[in-house]
């Protein structure tokens, strides 16, 4: 599967997410520069990766969603291309508006650096088909403003249409019912504030993560 | 022209921030501070020409994140 990886001026996760992908797809990612206005073609999964993109001004991912690439990104999304956008990637498909509700600053005003206790919410996705719902996972976070919010009825509707991806099993951001993902009403877009990426061999204490890219290779190839 | 605006924090946005200050404030001795709500403001010099419906498109475009917040805008 073709991949690429969005890299803003201050992502810092970009490696993390190009040495998954291919190490479990077997294909080098194209590295597509912010600047960039036109993506690959053919692509089976873009990735927006973690890091303080534009040094966080404005707001987290506020400036990153109006660069030339993304307005590719979006197209693209819009166009049915999976993508995921994973911690600051989860706030730039916020600031876009291709996923609600905003990710605001942790309840606690403390930046979080830990594994965590994650549980599937639905499993029916092609980001989450490896999974069982309801099944409970290890994956790290590391973020500042990853407090989910959206309205009440936004909340509703995001539960109603089984677009909540994960919950944290214990809440530790203050996150609106506990998400820590959402997709978009299509499913082809999802956003999540923990790293699948940091947790894809042994060696990282667990592969937890790695079923989340075998098995969208397996949904999407 | 010089503008001004304004960006707060919608009702029931909690905003952890504020209430961090707020905290600070009474650690300070000042009794009485029942809300603090943090927010920005952006001075911006523009062309005399500028239709307000441009300024309008730079804050819900940019300048504010309409999901969480609200502005306002003065001329000065």
């Amino acid at each position: 599967m073709k991949t690429a990886v969005i890299v803003f001026p201050g992502s810092n996760c970009d490696r993390d997410i190009a040495v998954a992908l291919e190490s479990v797809t077997g294909t080098t990612p194209h590295m597509v520069w912010h600047g960039d206005s036109e993506l690959p073609e053919g692509l089976g999964l873009i990735a927006l990766p973690g890091g303080f993109s534009y040094g966080d001004y404005l707001r987290c991912g506020a400036i990153a969603a109006r660069s030339p690439v993304v307005q590719a990104v979006i197209e693209a999304a819009h166009r049915g291309t999976p993508v995921i956008g994973i911690c600051n990637g989860f706030q730039v498909l916020t600031e876009t508006g291709l996923l609600p509700g905003a990710l605001m600053r942790n309840a606690g005003l403390d930046f979080i650096c830990r594994d965590v206790p994650l549980v599937v919410d639905n499993s029916q996705s092609i980001f989450t088909s490896a999974y069982q719902a309801g099944e409970q996972l290890s994956i790290p976070v590391a973020h500042h403003d990853g407090n989910y919010f959206a309205d009440a009825e936004t909340l509703d509707r995001l539960e109603g249409e089984g677009r909540v991806a994960f919950r944290y099993a214990q809440n530790i951001n203050g996150s609106a019912r506990g998400i820590a993902g959402v997709m978009n009403a299509a499913g082809n877009v999802l956003g999540m504030m923990p790293h699948p990426e940091r947790k894809i061999e042994a060696a990282h204490g667990g592969d937890d993560g790695r079923r989340l890219f075998e098995g969208l290779l397996a949904a999407v190839a | 022209m010089k503008l001004r605006i304004i960006v707060t924090l919608k009702n029931g946005v909690l905003d952890p921030q504020g209430k961090a200050i707020q905290n600070a404030l009474g650690g300070l001795g000042f009794e009485g501070v029942e809300d603090v709500r943090a927010g920005k403001i952006f001075e911006l010099e523009v062309a005399d020409s500028t239709s307000d419906t441009a300024i309008d498109d730079m804050c819900r475009k940019l300048l504010a994140n309409t999901v969480i917040e609200n502005y306002r805008v003065e001329k000065l």
